[in-house]
């Protein structure tokens, strides 16, 4: 399942980065799958990004609802806040784990065989932080004399922008290596900073800078597939403790908003069969969903 | 034959996922999709940190 899981991580970061004309043209795609919520955070200014990102196109829509309303055009992000919505009311957090770029470059990295450490659990809440301050009440509070805002996040923090954006668009259009400044050195060492912490501990950026982890994270006991732990069967051995890459206790916190549905505990370390796939409640396993018919027929 | 037991389907995920869709529905009713797909369309340099 494990290696599932890294070919779906694949396709779905080259189906969402699917433009590769962009060498040729010199710029980033602009066709009508723009119109597309990218399921994780994967940068639209991206020579080859086919969809928009959620968090960006979120902050775009929040600091310029003055503006937008000033001018009779009733733009919330209703739209975005809808499609992120829905993905997260049915996957929530199994997206990190399996359909965004910036969390597989950072399980990559952290195969380079070193030494490991955790990252600390309180950590976790700075990413809440930065959906709300960042994503949301900045751009819509700090305005210009225009009543247009900045996109907080994208600006000052996002390592995915960086990656996928910055550096390339320099590559591509070398005049504009001339107004990089210290904002673009600050962002710089945030992404060398999140991507050198990414190979001593698992996906540190994903449990403490994401709003979008933090964004899905909101869905963990309203999402429609998750995990869930038979506490009948469970022996609390803790043998989930030590395979689960975001940190959780899964006997302890099934619901925890940090899991990203890897099926690490359920595939790697439960001996017990007490993990099981849900859809709505009801186990996806064949051998459960076998049991329920013989429970029923008896 | 006896039911002895059935795992309930839960439901909060399926009101949320209403709720969500609706707002969807609401946002491209009210014309945004133009709005996303005019803005990523264009490369935003103060936004990456360009600029």
């Amino acid at each position: 399942m494990e290696l599932g899981r890294k070919w779906v991580q694949l396709v779905i970061a080259f189906l969402t980065n699917g433009y590769w004309g962009f060498p040729a043209t010199r710029t980033i795609y602009q066709g009508p799958l723009k119109v597309v919520c990218a399921p994780g955070l994967n940068c639209y200014s991206c020579p080859a990004a086919t969809t928009y990102c959620p968090m960006g196109a979120l902050q775009q829509l929040m600091l310029s609802i003055r503006f937008n309303l000033e001018n009779g055009q009733y733009f919330l992000g209703w739209y975005v806040l809808g499609c992120i919505g829905v993905v997260g009311a049915f996957l929530g957090r199994l997206v990190c784990g399996w359909a965004c770029p910036f969390g597989f470059i950072q399980e990559l990295l952290y195969k380079i065989p070193t030494r490991k450490f955790l990252v600390p659990r309180p950590l976790r809440f700075v990413k809440y932080g930065m959906l709300f301050f960042l994503v949301i009440l900045l751009p819509l509070v700090v305005v210009n004399e225009f009543g247009m805002g900045i996109t907080w996040y994208c600006k000052y923090i996002c390592p995915a922008g960086t990656l996928e954006a910055g550096l390339p668009l320099l590559w591509l259009q070398p005049e504009l290596r001339q107004t990089v400044g210290l904002l673009f050195y600050n962002k710089l060492a945030l992404l060398v900073f999140f991507l050198s912490w990414a190979v001593v501990a698992s996906r540190p950026f994903c449990r403490v800078a994401c709003p979008l982890g933090a964004f899905y994270g909101l869905f963990s006991r309203a999402r429609l597939v998750k995990l869930q732990l038979d506490p009948a069967k469970c022996t609390n051995c803790k043998a989930c403790h030590y395979v689960c890459p975001m940190g959780v206790k899964f006997n302890e916190s099934p619901e925890d908003a940090e899991c990203i549905t890897c099926l690490a505990c359920m595939e790697r370390a439960c001996k017990f069969d007490a993990i099981s796939l849900t859809v709505g409640g009801i186990p996806l396993r064949a051998g459960e969903v076998r049991k329920i018919v013989v429970e029923k027929t008896e | 034959m006896v039911m002895k037991k059935k795992k309930p389907i839960q439901k909060l995920p399926f009101v949320v996922l209403l709720f969500f869709l609706l707002l969807f529905l609401a946002g491209v009713m009210s014309g945004e999709p133009s709005r996303v797909l005019e803005q990523s369309w264009q490369i935003c340099l103060s936004c990456i940190g360009i600029g």
